[in-house]
């Protein structure tokens, strides 16, 4: 490993001062500029500024909403990844693939998409408004958005380590008269619940973040519907630059804090399937 | 969040039940509830799309699409999409290498930063530039004086675009590189190539699959990016409307119909993304058993 360091291989230098540069230029400069402007306010002026009411409505909806998709996608993901690497049946492969079609697709066709399907005349507010259920302008309808663009993330983490799982212990399990309900409980269900809060911490990372699907189904209601993405942009617009970079220092702090715990949960979850183990 | 071409290794076929498999009824209501749950999130939407696209005839949907304000939205993508790709390519290129074939410190460090991009928010992406460039921005006013227009222009599209699909070729590239280790490369230059022929002739070929898969997603994303380019776009129709800002404009208009024709184009793209990554699978898994048998 250390021999790499004085390798025959041309270009060492020229590469890892490019990639240096260019995050610097892009992400790092840019960013430290959101962070300067932050601190430029007196503490007292963020407080007042990150915390409006308005604000505070805002965290509520897009914190809670991203953790009711999250939630949702933990049970439904863990079933898909079990479904797909365990069982062949006709369409298995299609539904596979299907799974990444939300990292693909626009996040403004899929709001678009959505608000239509559940408006009074869609495919399906035809059935569920008159229920009651109205997905449109609501904020069940910011959770099925937010479902939908973080559905893969679950689904993909789990689906190797289904894969990897060892049949011979489910199996010594039933030869010592374990049901398979047990066999799910004590043997399996604990092998897989680090994968599966590493897979919903990163669904709840990128529901968090969202803007472009929820702008269309949401109404973007002050207080009742609006999340915090979209305030920030309001704020943008009503050149109020410094409301705009308290609420994006909020939401910034949330998704590196995140993004340690992810870090920190994907190292537990290695552990546990680490050969050695 | 899916890494690498993955190598499908699954695909054993069960024909006696075992004792590690579910009794028929739950496995059938599991894989029921399962398609259900795909339905109702994937396929409807999708075919909605389609369904709301042509709901007026093929004659509506050639005349949006045609309309001069969303013509200009997806010229003015497409010009984004073109510039964006080829830096990000030539960033993911040289940080694969570095990250790839060398051993070097702040490594885990540099590349916890590559992926920085994707924990913000879109609306955060943008929201920087704009503090940067904008006109109270902290070069705002330098930038005014030499007549340099960033923000709600070409190059601020651009900027929050190559922002946003920042990690996608390096971090399908990293892996693949990293795997490779560098033995051939060290025999093509102990043969005589030069650093230039070693890298297009020994080290890319075996990285390709990684690198059309990293384009391909960097494509996706820059071609459909909404919340960054939003923020710093300014809405000019006809100026600086990409094609998913166009989407939302006509929606906003009440000219559905119009909006999801743009939207049918954009879901297209992304169909076309998915087609790519099941074909290169297919071949990755090929190569693999192909490489196995010899």
């Amino acid at each position: 490993m250390m021999g790499k360091r004085y390798s025959v291989l041309p270009g060492f230098g020229l590469t890892l001062g490019y990639t240096w540069l260019y995050l610097s230029v892009i992400v790092l400069i840019p960013l430290g500029g959101l962070v300067w402007r932050a601190l430029d306010l007196t503490w007292s002026d963020f407080w007042r500024l990150a915390t409006t009411e308005r604000a505070l409505a805002s965290y509520r909806l897009t914190f809670g909403a991203a953790l009711a998709a999250a939630l949702t996608n933990a049970v439904f993901g863990t079933l898909l990844a079990w479904v797909l690497v365990r069982y062949e049946f006709p369409g298995r492969r299609l539904l596979d693939a299907l799974v990444d079609f939300p990292f693909a697709l626009p996040t403004a066709v899929a709001g678009l998409t959505f608000a239509s399907l559940f408006s009074e005349t869609g495919w399906l507010g035809r059935y569920l408004v008159p229920l009651g259920i109205k997905g449109a302008y609501t904020p069940l309808g910011v959770v099925i958005v937010l479902t939908f663009v973080s559905l893969p993330f679950v689904v993909r983490t789990l689906q190797p380590v289904v894969e990897n799982l060892e049949r011979e212990v489910e199996e010594a399990a039933a030869t010592l008269g374990a049901g398979r309900w047990r066999t799910f409980f004590s043997i399996i269900a604990p092998t897989l619940l680090p994968t599966i809060i590493t897979g919903f911490a990163l669904a709840f990372a990128r529901a968090i973040g969202e803007y472009g699907s929820v702008v269309f189904i949401s109404g973007n209601l002050p207080f009742q519907t609006e999340i915090a993405p979209f305030l920030i942009v309001m704020r943008l617009e009503e050149y109020d630059y410094a409301g705009a970079t308290a609420l994006a220092a909020v939401l910034l702090m949330a998704s590196f804090g995140l993004l340690a715990v992810i870090n920190a949960l994907e190292l537990w979850a290695n552990r546990f399937h680490s050969p050695s183990s | 969040m899916n890494a690498s071409v993955p190598v499908n290794t699954r695909g054993r076929r069960i024909t006696i039940p075992r004792a590690s498999e579910e009794v028929p009824w739950v496995k059938w209501l599991l894989i029921a509830v399962s398609t259900l749950f795909l339905t109702v999130f994937l396929l409807l939407p999708l075919a909605n799309v389609f369904a709301q696209a042509f709901g007026k005839g093929w004659r509506f949907y050639l005349d949006a699409l045609r309309e001069p304000h969303t013509w200009a939205a997806i010229r003015l993508t497409l010009t984004v999409t073109a510039i964006t790709v080829p830096l990000n390519l030539t960033f993911g290129l040289a940080a694969a290498w570095a990250i790839g074939k060398f051993d070097f410190r702040g490594k885990t460090l540099l590349v916890t930063l590559i992926d920085l991009p994707f924990a913000v928010s879109p609306v955060v992406a943008g929201l920087v530039f704009v503090l940067l460039f904008g006109l109270q921005g902290i070069l705002g006013p330098w930038l005014q004086e030499h007549g340099i227009k960033i923000i709600f222009a070409l190059p601020g599209l651009v900027l929050a675009t190559v922002f946003v699909t920042f990690p996608f070729v390096a971090r399908e590239l990293i892996p693949v590189m990293q795997a490779q280790g560098q033995e051939q490369e060290q025999a093509a230059l102990t043969l005589g190539a030069s650093g230039w022929q070693t890298f297009w002739q020994v080290t890319l070929p075996s990285a390709k699959w990684g690198l059309i898969y990293g384009i391909i997603l960097c494509n996706a994303r820059a071609m459909g990016e909404f919340g960054a380019v939003s923020v710093v776009s300014g809405h000019i129709t006809g100026l600086t409307d990409t094609m998913p800002l166009r989407v939302e404009k006509l929606y906003s208009e009440y000219n559905s119909t119009a909006a999801f024709a743009v939207a049918s184009l954009l879901a297209l793209l992304a169909l076309f993304t998915l087609a790519v990554k099941i074909c290169l699978e297919w071949k990755a898994r090929r190569e693999h058993s192909q490489a196995q048998r010899l």
